[in-house]
């Protein structure tokens, strides 16, 4: 039996349930959404789960994944933050904020830190523009926005964040990271 | 003496709370569409309203609505809530603090055009947005102004969310409908247009959400009410987002046809550090870098005058530079934006975004020459008429306007 419907079959159920029966394919970015909320990221297998369910070709799943931005095949950070520095936000210095960010952390955008628990993106327009320097946290399927910020602010968010993830699982953490966030 | 149309959140505190919004009069006219007027009647009193598309091109929407057969069924209606142009903040308020009014917007559009299932397609980013309008639709089912045989009429309505997953491109309608039937985000050819082959094949309005608020309005308190706002040609009120180098960026809902100065001094309280003003963006990324001269700042905020500045008005998201912004800086910002959302679908755009990225990065780490300036603008020239949707076409407003505007900026920027 299909993993994703044993799993969750009341929710694969009531996602079907949004299109016409003849139209089951629309249900594959919600499906999509349910795996990655699930599981944080897109694994090949739960492609293959989305596809039988939908009647599409496993390619056709993967396509759509690797199209939108927020859909993610790979596991990365456990929390991936998403600064924005489009037009408005590069106007009132969010670039600045990213560089700054990115030097506490010594890590680039679109690399993860050493512990695996976070990872920076540097994405465009949030819709935010007014309250500006800004970022987006994405953990598993869940977002949210933070705003009016600056690095001394996101800092002490991620450390709270941080400690709170690492005490339930206890992931294996490197010794240098802690010192990261003086 | 200017009203509030939209932005009425801000008036009354608690609005995007059902029992609030019910107390103020809310799907009052609902009940009342439902129960006593005629979908023909109600095409025809938008058309009479003047209302335009609110999500940037300014299409009349009442005239949209009309081009819908009346021999193909079923019929649907989608509200975009894909908000991703750069500068654009206006939905989200709506959507986060007063979205009954959005909704009672989005069932009356369904109602006029005879649609039992609408959707609402979100742009990725927000998730928690959409989460509570699945418990708002609940709760408008529970309340019986969702649902089958509505106030024991024969009509029936269901609303949806679905959730995109981060692409601009998904703003434009035919982009979005691919995505919503669970597709790459990438535009049909057109024609036929969603009027007649929308949503899964079938007859489909697509409205923005701005467009969408002001029909309670509309049918609430009349069409000579909303025109009381406004210009003939642009009636009713716009949410303006100021945003840049202004010392109060912000969502401002003013009539359609106030000045850019009003909007950028007098709410905006004018220029970051008292510093001078250099140019106006009034569409976001898609706009064109336009000098803010006298002429400029006192030319209305409307469908007709704005483009007599060499610029669409678009959804009305105006980002302001001073005079310490270098404006080939931000056609770095736009272009990239451009290069990462381009769908892919037409060579000129894939191409020629990614082009233009490599040339805008030269010119920015300062090992451009001055050829790359002219370079650039002929690589633009060539991706101009040559795209199936607008999204090339946007690609090259600020590159052209920036080079023809703000020359000096690049040259200071390149090895002469």
């Amino acid at each position: 039996m299909n993993e994703l419907i044993k799993k969750h079959s009341h929710k694969v159920n009531e996602i079907l349930a949004k299109y016409p029966p003849d139209q089951k394919q629309a249900a594959v970015m919600p499906l999509l959404h349910l795996v990655q909320q699930d599981a944080g990221f897109i694994s090949r297998e739960s492609m293959q789960a989305v596809a039988e369910i939908t009647g599409v070709s496993t390619t056709e799943v993967a396509s759509v994944v690797g199209f939108y931005t927020l859909f993610h095949a790979a596991p990365e950070g456990r929390i991936r933050l998403q600064v924005c520095t489009d037009v408005a936000c590069d106007l009132r210095g969010a670039k600045e904020y990213l560089e700054k960010l990115c030097a506490a952390l010594g890590i680039q955008p679109g690399e993860t830190t050493p512990d695996g628990l976070v990872t920076i993106e540097e994405v465009k327009c949030l819709a935010a523009c007014d309250r500006a320097p800004m970022f987006q946290a994405q953990m598993g399927d869940e977002l949210s926005y933070h705003e009016n910020q600056n690095v001394d602010k996101t800092l002490d968010w991620l450390s709270s964040m941080t400690a709170s993830l690492r005490k339930p699982e206890s992931k294996p953490t490197t010794a240098e990271e802690g010192g990261k966030h003086e | 003496m200017s009203e509030i149309f939209l932005l009425r959140n801000r008036l009354i505190p608690g609005l995007n709370q059902f029992k609030v919004y019910l107390e103020n009069d809310g799907f009052a006219t609902w009940k009342k569409a439902v129960t006593s007027l005629k979908p023909e009647d109600m095409v025809n009193e938008v058309k009479a309203s003047g209302l335009r598309g609110r999500g940037g091109a300014g299409f009349p929407t009442g005239l949209k609505w009309s081009f819908l057969p009346n021999t193909i069924w079923p019929h649907y209606v989608v509200a975009n809530a894909d908000e991703s142009e750069p500068g654009t903040f206006k939905d989200r308020e709506l959507l986060e603090f007063n979205p009954y009014q959005f909704l009672e917007g989005l069932m009356l559009a369904s109602y006029a055009v005879r649609a039992q299932a609408a959707y609402i397609y979100f742009r990725g980013e927000f998730w928690q947005i959409a989460q509570k309008f699945d418990e708002r639709i609940a709760e408008l089912t529970a309340a019986g102004l969702l649902g089958d045989h509505l106030f024991g009429t024969d009509y029936s309505l269901r609303v949806y969310t679905h959730l995109g997953a981060g692409a601009y491109i998904c703003g434009e309608e035919t982009a979005l409908l691919e995505s919503l039937e669970g597709k790459m985000g990438q535009p049909r050819l057109r024609p036929p247009f969603p009027a007649v082959y929308g949503l899964f094949g079938m007859p489909t309005v697509i409205n923005n959400v701005e467009t969408l608020t002001n029909l309670p309005i509309i049918f609430g308190k009349g069409v000579p009410y909303f025109r009381s706002q406004g210009t003939e040609k642009s009636p009713g009120t716009k949410i303006f987002s100021l945003s840049g180098r202004v010392n109060k960026p912000g969502n401002y809902e003013l009539p359609l046809g106030t000045t850019f100065r009003e909007l950028i001094y007098t709410h905006g309280e004018g220029i970051l550090n008292g510093a001078k003003i250099k140019a106006i963006m009034p569409a976001g990324a898609s706009s064109a870098l336009i000098p803010a001269t006298e002429a400029a700042l006192d030319t209305p905020m409307d469908y007709e005058s704005v483009p007599t500045l060499g610029c669409a008005l678009g959804s009305a998201s105006v980002m302001i530079l001073d005079e310490t912004t270098n404006a080939s800086d931000l056609v770095n910002d736009t272009v990239h934006f451009f290069a990462h959302e381009s769908c892919g679908k037409c060579t000129p755009c894939r191409e020629g975004t990614f082009w233009m990225s490599r040339i805008v990065d030269r010119i920015a780490s300062g090992k451009g020459k001055k050829e790359d300036i002219d370079l650039l603008e002929s690589v633009a020239g060539q991706i101009q008429n040559k795209c199936l949707c607008a999204l090339g076409e946007f690609s090259i407003v600020a590159v052209q306007s920036a080079i023809k505007n703000f020359r000096a900026d690049f040259d200071a920027r390149v090895e002469s």
